[in-house]
């Protein structure tokens, strides 16, 4: 865990610089030895994030085997994210927030029905986010997934700790203003990105706010 | 859907065997250990709608815990219970692990190919789990975490991942009933963090039996809030007699 890590790199020379509001969602190829940072601006921000093979999307990141390969249930600085295939995808190369959920999966209209209330159905969603930019933004990379594809997820900024007696809740995030994660590509990947609307649980503070992605060329 | 089944049925899960069957709505499959050290796979999908299918984190989150047990709850990506535990004498069950595939399982067992030993070949989840998908026109891409029963696996305080090795023992057995018409698939193949050399997976019995219907006091419908809103969600989806 490397909490006072201070990456060297200059968001003036990132060849993307884009502000991602709260409840939307981003999309991107990334090229293998690119670096993509995402910046928690406001602190205590779920962002909810899918790795595919770029060039073969059946090949995507999978969360079991992430946690099962390095047999920790958290991400941080050194983490590979694996592919399905067992393909190294990316690699966490810094990271001022400490760790990262794989566990909690995304959010949906759906499944906060069955965790907060019935009523809840209409609310913003991450799986709804994604749904969108699968068919809207995914197409225009020359990829093409369906709901199929829409495997388990990483929040980056979400703390869901695990106890050794097997517990597992949404806690208060361990995040801050300014906090970021880094990653390198291993390989050409499209990340699909859903900046968390969730209003139920403090995964977002209850607040949702805006997050930065930059990526820097090798 | 096209696979007939009989009220009850019986069989044994071999060492090594894949397998796959939709169990109607209400009916129960039990596994039964026939040996030390089992560990089963399993994925599950909802027979008429294969799009909709086990999801771990919802399952997990929704019920506030990190491993399946006795009043546990499968829960589909669309909020419906697929398959509630309503026995179990293990206690424990990972879903957070994943399977192994080919690969890592020739860098652990070692070479043991049909062609030299037939059909005490070392079978790999991977390869089954892809085999019987396959019969169901599912693949790679409807692959997500699976269970793994019999199987311990707990994380410490620094999230680091240990596996049981004196979990499961013979005769241990977990019922699953099904809330709605659901695809089981199933692989009789080690564990991947069971750190044995020798591939050599316990035989597992399976028993499907016709149960009524859940009441309202059912242990598994009043386990939380969360999964009474599953059931009635769930329920919402057959009309009433």
């Amino acid at each position: 865990m490397t909490i006072n890590a201070t990456s060297l790199r200059d968001p003036a020379l990132a060849v993307v610089d884009q502000i991602v509001a709260p409840g939307d969602g981003w999309t991107h190829a990334l090229h293998r030895g690119q670096v993509l940072r995402i910046v928690d601006l406001e602190g205590n921000q779920a962002v909810d994030t899918l790795f595919y093979d770029l060039h073969d999307p059946s090949d995507r990141y999978d969360a079991v085997q992430t946690m099962r390969r390095q047999q920790r249930v958290y991400l941080t600085t050194g983490s590979v994210l694996y592919a399905t295939s067992g393909k190294p995808l990316l690699r966490i190369s810094d990271d001022t927030c400490g760790r990262h959920d794989t566990l909690g999966g995304a959010c949906s209209c759906e499944s906060n029905q069955v965790r907060y209330q019935l009523v809840t159905l209409p609310m913003h969603s991450c799986r709804d986010t994604f749904l969108l930019q699968l068919q809207s933004q995914v197409p225009r990379w020359g990829v093409r997934l369906s709901k199929r594809d829409i495997t388990h997820n990483i929040n980056f900024f979400m703390n869901v700790p695990v106890t050794p007696e097997g517990g597992l809740n949404f806690a208060d995030g361990l995040s801050a203003p300014g906090r970021y994660v880094e990653l390198i590509a291993e390989t050409d990947c499209l990340v699909l990105v859903s900046n968390c609307p969730q209003l139920n649980n403090p995964c977002n503070g209850w607040n949702p706010t805006p997050v930065r992605m930059l990526v820097w060329e090798v | 859907m096209s696979l007939a089944i009989p009220a009850v049925w019986t069989e044994t899960l071999a060492p090594g065997q894949a397998w796959s069957r939709v169990l109607h709505r209400h009916q129960t499959l039990t596994l039964t250990a026939q040996g030390d050290g089992a560990s089963v796979a399993g994925l599950f999908y909802r027979a008429d709608a294969l799009i909709e299918r086990y999801n771990m984190p919802d399952t997990l989150k929704a019920q506030h815990t990190a491993f399946l047990g006795a009043g546990r709850v499968l829960l589909s990506d669309m909020g419906h219970v697929l398959l509630a535990i309503t026995a179990d004498s293990c206690g424990w069950h990972d879903t957070i692990t994943g399977h192994q595939d080919a690969a890592e399982a020739r860098e652990q067992f070692g070479v043991g190919t049909y062609a030299t030993l037939r059909n005490q070949c070392f079978r790999n989840t991977r390869d089954n789990f892809l085999i019987e998908l396959a019969k169901h026109e599912l693949g790679l891409r409807d692959l997500h975490a699976n269970v793994n029963f019999f199987t311990r696996v707990t994380a410490a305080e620094d999230g680091s991942l240990h596996w049981d090795p004196h979990h499961a023992k013979a005769a241990m057995a977990v019922t699953l009933r099904a809330e709605m018409a659901v695809l089981v698939v199933l692989s009789n193949t080690p564990h991947p963090l069971d750190t044995a050399t020798e591939w050599a997976p316990a035989a597992v019995a399976l028993t499907i039996a016709q149960t009524p219907p859940p009441g309202p006091d059912d242990p598994c419908r009043i386990m939380r809030a969360e999964n009474g809103r599953a059931y009635q969600l769930t329920e919402a989806l057959f009309p009433t007699v």
